[in-house]
């Protein structure tokens, strides 16, 4: 059994900002917290699903709300521990470990302040394996478990406890919830048993991201250290020459043109953006789509770069690499695949659809 | 009222010169002076003012204002120097509390500056509710047991509705007689920016008391009866009163007074703006007639900050450079460049050296392609062997330079192409005539000096940064924002029947249950007689 002391946090937060493909969330404020977490309650045990009896309740959590706010009303310390209370009094019996719902963002670090605070084990595994922008779209849910039970609380200690019929009303209700408590809230999206988290999580990836953020210290090629840590497709490597963002039904959309520099010159990528970097373009041919993963990184240190900061004139390289096998059966494909974004596109996985390496 | 013929005094205390200029009635620069920045500072200011006055031919009795743009409070910050103790609150709980004040600063930075920090009830919802009424027993029990030279008190979206800090702000000077700062006044939304940027601002009250009274000592010491002011970081100037409650400002009024002074050289007011130092070179934008400013938050020594500052690239190119075999810099001779460089007859190669090789020198300057040109000479016969030829070297330092500055102006026109280039600094000669991304290249006179020249020009302002609900009553309520951006404006010294609004920005938020929009206003103004 290993353990995510202090000393991980900068990495993890480097690794869930390259998973987060462009969404997900500002990392700093969920490293600050964890941090805080560790230096007042120890370093939290990272566990694995089969260092866990069967019935043991693994608790799947995640921050969700507007940017704007998360921001500025940061959350209460207190959430975490009311929400296990609420999972105690269902079920008969304290959670053993939590997790992380997405790893790609801020929801992937702050699960560790959350797991500090509570004095329980992380599980090694998340419900995405990067960031999606919608409650049903994960794992769990691909993997055909009932979406039949939200617990949220708020900062002042509300909390709220949803018997959805499906994931979709999970979405809708656990959306209106967030509104009313000041558009932030934390939310155990389904509460798992071992036996059923097996083949329903995504195992190993808080691990993997500390690993890609390691990957990119200390050396002289951070970005051919982060390529290889990812075994990732080098898409572009160029200047980004515009940025068209349109803001409907809630969500950020747009498009962003790189064109190519050195090797890659008389190139253009263009990216399709909805808070995650979704589809990539060359000369009206697809080279990448959602749910495989498509970061945009800085070409000199190789640090992830969010949707809404991506700027006219910054370097850039364009990474893609395969997601999980999950996200590429008939149902991942159905609940993240590109038709669930608006796109008229047949997926093909990044492998194949790439010569350029 | 009737102009008086008056003179004006700017100061920009910078890193390595402390630059002055008398302005005259008719706004030309009828005096310069460049002196060595002292490591106290103020020795510098004395010795910059004396040799301004000493070009004055009598006359002093017209002077009518005195301002200074200054590396005080950055020094202090940076050097963990004069920091006062500042008790911190924060209003929010029982939110927040799961990222307490002052977390992520530097160890050492904390331990200089912190009092105690405490999370007490209070702030607001994004909507305007309270999440819970302010805890002024709270507050008490905190102060109770801290021994603080200034208060800092942030409390939960007081961006959007200032009324918890006001509360406390009152009860901290009534019963404690401590100076406060309110975050509302200092920055935007972001809590845990806008909460560093407030406790700075506290531990930098000593260390504005320590300015102005070296300003208004140096002031009396030679005669002058004119006003001081400081200059602060959008480009304009603040009464002293005004900058002993925010001295916060003053940090990054340098780049913006040479902006500013870019702009009123030049006669342009919408231009890309290159300030070439000894060791770096500042790009920035004008917008205006004013600095834009930076949308990303800001690191100040070691803190991550979000009031306004300019928005700024800076790159390791300045005039002293050390050019090698193989490229340039980042490191430079920097104050050391009158006795190091070939020009001066110095044994270091530096940028103004391949610069003065590529035909590039400042006016007026005499005998500086002659010792070039015998360095050269010496080198080529001393080292034949050498494969790399020294005039190959100077040439490639150039083609470096040149495809830096390029490269960054690139960055900073966000594509847009049609805009002038200023070039300022006492290394201005350094750049190109032609540079792509630029309409043209403009080199004003006294370009060397533009920074004090900024600091000179007569301009107060106020801003508000606030959220209003996008509904029906948006207009009245973006009205009443001009109307508290102009009063502060004021407040700042401006003439309250000259000020205008000169900047209003609206962002529309999203994932919100009511409509909003962010609005930004900014109003200045000339200064009041």
């Amino acid at each position: 059994m290993s353990s995510v002391d202090v000393s991980d946090i900068p990495a993890l937060a480097r690794g869930c900002a390259v998973l987060g493909t462009g969404g997900g969330g500002d990392v700093r404020t969920g490293s600050l917290a964890a941090i805080r977490a560790i230096r007042e309650h120890g370093e939290v045990p990272l566990v694995e699903l089969d260092d866990l009896p069967e019935d043991a309740l693994i608790v799947p959590l995640s921050g969700i709300g507007a940017p704007t706010v998360s921001h500025e009303m940061i959350h209460s310390a207190d959430e975490p521990g009311r929400i296990a209370e609420e999972v105690e009094r269902l079920f008969g019996r304290p959670p053993s470990a939590i997790m992380s719902s997405e790893i790609g963002g801020s929801n992937g670090v702050a699960p560790v302040a959350w797991a500090a605070q509570l004095g329980l084990p992380l599980l090694d595994a998340d419900g995405m394996g990067r960031a999606f922008p919608e409650v049903q779209m994960v794992s769990m849910y691909v993997a055909g478990l009932p979406a039949d039970l939200v617990i949220m609380s708020d900062i002042v200690g509300n909390v709220v406890t949803i018997r959805p019929v499906d994931g979709l009303w999970s979405e809708r209700l656990a959306r209106a919830v967030c509104v009313a408590a000041g558009s932030t809230a934390l939310m155990a999206d389904y509460v798992l048993t071992t036996a059923r988290a097996r083949g329903a999580v995504i195992e190993g990836t808080v691990t993997r991201a500390i690993e890609i953020g390691r990957a990119t210290e200390g050396t002289a090629d951070p970005l051919g250290a982060l390529q290889e840590s990812l075994d990732a497709v080098r898409l572009i490597t160029g200047k980004l020459t515009d940025v068209e963002r349109r803001t409907t039904g809630g969500f950020v959309r747009g498009t962003a043109t790189i064109e190519g520099t050195g090797d890659d010159r008389g190139r253009r990528l263009t990216l399709e953006l909805q808070n995650e970097n979704l589809v990539a373009l060359e000369d009206g041919r697809v080279r990448a789509m959602v749910p495989d993963l498509i970061t945009v990184v800085d070409t000199e240190t190789a640090g992830a770069i969010q949707t809404e900061a991506l700027r006219y004139g910054q370097r850039v390289t364009v990474l893609a690499w395969p997601c999980d096998p999950l996200w590429r059966t008939p149902k991942g494909l159905d609940t993240a695949g590109p038709r669930a974004f608006g796109y008229d596109l047949d997926y093909l996985p990044v492998e194949e659809l790439t010569t350029h390496g | 009222m009737a102009d008086l013929p008056e003179l004006r005094i700017g100061i920009d205390v910078g890193g390595t010169n402390t630059d002055a200029v008398v302005l005259g009635a008719d706004g030309q620069v009828i005096a310069k002076a460049k002196r060595p920045t002292s490591p106290d500072v103020t020795e510098g200011l004395r010795a910059a003012l004396d040799a301004v006055l000493g070009e004055l031919e009598g006359g002093w009795e017209r002077i009518s204002r005195v301002m200074l743009g200054t590396t005080h409070a950055t020094n202090a910050i940076l050097e963990r120097r004069n920091l006062g103790r500042v008790a911190v609150l924060r209003l929010g709980a029982p939110a927040t509390t799961s990222v307490p004040p002052l977390s992520g600063w530097p160890d050492d930075l904390r331990e200089a500056v912190s009092a105690g920090e405490a999370i007490v009830p209070g702030g607001h919802y994004v909507d305007g509710r309270e999440i819970a009424p302010p805890g002024l027993d709270a507050v008490r029990r905190f102060l109770d047991g801290v021994e603080a030279d200034a208060v800092a008190v942030t409390s939960v979206f007081s961006p959007a509705g200032g009324e918890h800090e006001r509360l406390v702000e009152e009860l901290v000077k009534a019963e404690y007689g401590l100076p406060v700062s309110v975050s509302h006044e200092i920055g935007s939304l972001g809590l845990l920016e806008r909460e560093n940027a407030t406790v700075l601002n506290a531990a930098l009250y000593g260390v504005a008391a320590h300015v102005t009274e070296a300003l208004v000592t140096a002031m009396a010491e030679r005669g002058l009866g004119a006003r001081p002011y400081l200059a602060q970081n959008d480009g304009t100037l603040m009464t002293l009163e005004h900058a002993a409650r925010l001295p916060v400002s003053t940090i990054g009024s340098g780049p913006a007074n040479s902006l500013r002074g870019a702009a009123y050289l030049s006669g342009v007011s919408d231009a890309i703006v290159v300030d070439v130092g000894g060791t770096s070179t500042d790009l920035g934008v004008l917008a205006g007639g004013f600095p834009r400013e930076s949308a990303a938050a800001v690191e100040i020594g070691g803190v991550l900050t979000n009031f306004r500052m300019p928005d700024i690239l800076a790159i390791a190119l300045g005039g002293g450079t050390v050019v090698r075999n193989g490229g340039i810099g980042p490191d430079s001779v920097g104050y050391r460049i009158v006795r190091e460089a070939l020009v001066f007859g110095g044994a270091t190669v530096t940028m103004t050296d391949a610069a003065v090789a590529a035909g590039r020198s400042p006016r007026g300057v005499a005998g500086w392609r002659e010792r070039l040109e015998a360095a050269v000479q010496a080198d080529m016969s001393e080292r034949a062997d050498i494969s790399e030829r020294m005039e190959d070297i100077l040439e490639r330092a150039v083609a470096i330079a040149d495809e830096t500055v390029i490269d960054a102006v690139d960055r900073m026109a966000l594509g847009r192409t049609d805009r002038p280039l200023v070039a300022v600094g006492g290394g201005a000669f350094l750049l190109p005539d032609v540079i792509p991304g630029a309409s043209r290249v403009i080199r004003p006179e006294h370009a060397e000096v533009a920074n004090a020249v900024g600091a000179a020009i007569a301009l107060a302002s106020g801003r508000v940064d606030t959220i209003l609900p996008a509904g029906d009553s948006r207009s009245e309520a973006i009205e009443r924002a001009k109307e508290e951006a102009a009063a502060r404006a004021v407040a700042a010294g401006a003439d309250p029947s000259g000020v205008e609004i000169v900047d209003l920005l609206e962002v529309p938020l999203s994932y919100l249950s009511q409509p909003a929009v962010r609005v930004h206003v900014k109003a200045a103004g000339p200064l009041a007689r």
